[in-house]
């Protein structure tokens, strides 16, 4: 069988009992060793706890014990006989927004906790927007706590009902709720026997089998070119090939190929990946998210930072953007704020022309914004670039239309961007289709 | 339902590149994913940084991290000095088969001797004599002689705790320390490797990689790994349920009977703080058998450094450990 990878994401309200849940995976999967679990029996009893607290399993630094919080994001390993699974364990907390973006923007899959006897609340709200903006393809809704409300059947119904109408308003396409218990483990590995009216999979069932990937086939072709190989060797001396990670589509040897942002037009006449048990060979093909060298019928001044696209489909280019951003530093976001642009592998200088507005998440609706996007807020920007950067939009292309704002001066990354291109805005008419 | 740990199944799934049914043929599976990721991280640090050091001790993990960096860079040599911390009390099979891999690779290496540190009085021994917490200092001074502003390192998420919440590339300030307050969010596939004159990034490739990963990436892979990986006889006595070879850092002390027993290493580190585990593993197949049938993690089996305390690992971090 295929054994495959899905990356995950879980966010849940504080209480919601998900690190009990993250711990009970973990736990149920046998990916909890003997040395791992003693130390989390010795710490349970230290803390004066009369069984092992499954929480502790998550709980990363001291600072956090102390605390008894979660302060940054963790992940977490565990797999089955069908896949194995990356989980990025995001805290909760309504000032933690930018740990949700930063764990949703890699993961195929979120997972969000709801418990029973609350219902939806405005954190959930929250975790469905950032999860619904980021583009995080499928949604897992935990109904948790299930036995505090007595396995009640409609209390699930009209909490899994609720959360869908949510979800198809942020664009989520598709959510799959389980009613499920996990302190007592009811549905999250083994199957319930409080749950007879409920015929859907448990929560492993459900990660084991959900779809990953992308069709890559559909998709329009984009190689970032991080780095130029260049042996100028004896037995190399006039090799010159690309090097980066195909972010989507798939790329074949003779397709023509365009290089931006300078349009210069080519063919691909090389492609080498390594082939298991030895060094990179050429290959007919190669797909996102293969890492790949390519060889190019022409000698063009290429370096990093430029895009290699296919020809038939071609990415924007730009010098003006408007975005999504989520902020993620401590200091606002200004308006007239001078930032570097990393896109793709490019890194260019700009400044924030506009704050144009700001999501606001617990009413979910944008409201006009003053002269700043604090920590952790969402909302609506343009950035005038020094020089232009070929860009997708970010709903069709995540790789090449999301980006980072970065504080010029110390280099700390402010702000995730999503590029919105509209193809109403003038100088463009959707696919620049060659 | 029964679930294991991982599959013993070796994984074999290689895209087909005939047109037909490309739908499904255009997908990686865990290990091609795996090293395509670590492969992308390793060239953003030739993208981004001058003058890159990679952490090469002949353990695994750095092995696999030098193996990938020759793959990344094909046919170009990878653009990284290497560099060692040595304790003084390596194993010396790993040090000869470091000295060998240099030499194939026609790399350079630059070795921080911890021994010359004791030696002119810049460290002290610890009164338990192990070694490992007394890498840091050499380490830095090694970054700061060398100028580099890059040291890739293999650690892994799945080793411990504290390394769980650790970034790919994660800042670290004029003096070596981490600090898990100012770690960078890292969105997407985009790494910001920038920083202030004086400060350096550690990046570590291997980050999302298991144990069991590396272990079949060296098995599909055929890497040579240094043979106290593989069973073999030893010398070695018990203490605090660790078995320890007889060494001339390691002597049992009284009560602590010497036996010969087949054994093999699941980490290698200073002799006087690493201990083998029993076992009959004689190839990579094998080890992968028995590693996805082990009910310990690789510390805790075998690492006496991170016993010292339940935040050991986070603290030699703060203080700008690997």
């Amino acid at each position: 069988m295929d054994h495959d990878l899905l990356r995950l994401a879980t966010a849940g309200s504080v209480d919601d009992g998900k690190s009990t849940l993250v711990g009970r995976l973990l736990h149920d999967t046998k990916s909890v060793l003997a040395d791992q679990l003693a130390a989390v029996e010795r710490a349970s009893r230290d803390r004066g706890l009369d069984s092992a607290d499954l929480a502790l399993l998550t709980d990363g630094l001291r600072a956090e014990r102390e605390q008894g919080i979660t302060i940054d994001v963790a992940y977490r390993y565990f797999s089955t006989t069908r896949r194995s699974f990356v989980l990025a364990d995001t805290p909760g907390h309504v000032e933690y927004t930018r740990n949700m973006v930063t764990g949703a923007s890699t993961a195929d899959l979120a997972l969000i906790l709801v418990d029973a006897r609350h219902g939806i609340v405005e954190q959930t709200r929250r975790h469905l927007a950032v999860t619904g903006l980021l583009g995080v393809r499928h949604v897992a809704l935990a109904v948790n706590k299930m036995d505090l409300v007595g396995w009640d059947e409609l209390t699930f119904a009209g909490i899994r009902d609720e959360f869908q109408r949510l979800a198809t308003g942020f664009g989520v396409q598709e959510v799959t709720a389980i009613p499920l218990s996990a302190l007592t483990g009811d549905n999250v590995v083994d199957r319930s026997a409080h749950t007879p009216w409920y015929a859907g999979p448990t929560l492993l069932e459900h990660l084991e089998t959900v779809p990953v990937g992308t069709d890559v086939t559909t998709e329009p072709v984009r190689l970032p070119v991080q780095v130029v190989i260049r042996p100028r060797t004896a037995t190399h001396p006039d090799y010159r090939g690309y090097a980066g990670r195909l972010a989507s589509g798939v790329l074949r040897v003779g397709d023509p190929v365009v290089v931006l942002p300078s349009g210069h037009r080519t063919s691909v006449v090389g492609i080498e990946v390594p082939v298991p048990g030895g060094l990179p060979a050429d290959v007919e093909a190669a797909f996102a998210p293969q890492s790949v060298t390519v060889r190019l019928a022409d000698d063009l001044d290429i370096a990093r930072g430029d895009l290699i696209a296919g020809a038939s489909r071609l990415p924007h280019v730009r010098t003006d953007l408007e975005a999504t951003v989520a902020v993620l530093s401590p200091e606002p976001l200004r308006s007239g704020q001078r930032v570097v642009v990393r896109v793709g592998t490019a890194a260019v200088r700009g400044v924030v022309t506009d704050i144009v507005d700001e999501l606001d998440l617990a009413g979910l609706e944008h409201r006009p914004a003053g002269t700043t996007l604090p920590l952790n807020a969402i909302g609506r920007i343009r950035v005038r670039l020094a020089a232009s950067v070929p860009v997708d939009d970010y709903r069709a292309a995540r790789h090449t239309g999301g980006f980072l704002l970065i504080d010029e001066a110390d280099g700390a990354t402010l702000a995730a961007g999503m590029v919105s291109l509209d193809s109403t805005t003038e100088g463009d008419s959707g696919w620049l289709a060659s | 339902m029964s679930t294991v740990i991982a599959p013993p199944e070796p994984i074999t799934t290689r895209p087909d590149h005939a047109p037909e049914g490309e739908r499904t043929a255009y997908r990686l599976d865990l290990l091609d994913r795996l090293e395509s990721e670590a492969i992308h991280i390793l060239r953003e640090v030739a993208g981004q940084f001058e003058r890159p050091a990679l952490l090469f001790s002949g353990g695994k993990d750095s092995v696999v991290m030098l193996e990938l960096a020759v793959r990344a860079f094909y046919p170009a040599p990878p653009p990284s000095t290497l560099l060692h911390v040595d304790t003084g009390h390596n194993f010396p099979e790993v040090l000869a088969f470091r000295d060998e891999t240099v030499q194939r690779l026609g790399a350079r290496l630059v070795v921080a001797s911890v021994q010359d540190y004791l030696d002119d009085g810049r460290l002290r021994e610890r009164p338990d004599g192990t070694r490992n917490p007394l890498q840091t200092v050499p380490l830095l001074d090694a970054i700061a002689a060398g100028r580099f502003d890059a040291v890739l390192g293999g650690g892994r998420r799945d080793e411990e705790k504290a390394r769980a919440k650790e970034r790919i590339f994660s800042i670290r300030d004029a003096f070596g320390a981490w600090d898990p307050r100012r770690q960078r969010p890292e969105l997407w596939d985009l790494y910001n490797g920038r920083h202030a004159p004086g400060e350096h990034v550690r990046v570590f490739p291997l980050s999302n990689w298991t144990e069991l990963d590396v272990w079949r990436y060296i098995e599909r892979e055929r890497i040579a790994l240094p043979e106290l990986y593989y069973a073999h006889e030893r010398e070695v006595f018990e203490r605090d349920g660790m078995l320890v070879a007889v060494g001339p850092w390691s002597q049992p002390r009284r009560g602590e009977a010497v036996e010969v027993r087949r054994v093999r290493y699941r980490t290698v580190g200073d002799m006087s703080c690493t201990a083998a585990v029993p076992s009959d593993a004689g190839d990579a197949a094998a080890v992968i058998r028995e590693v996805a049938g082990s009910r310990l993690t690789e510390r805790g089996a075998t690492r006496a450094d991170d016993r010292l305390s339940e935040a050991a690992m986070e603290d030699r971090k703060k203080e700008g450990y690997f």
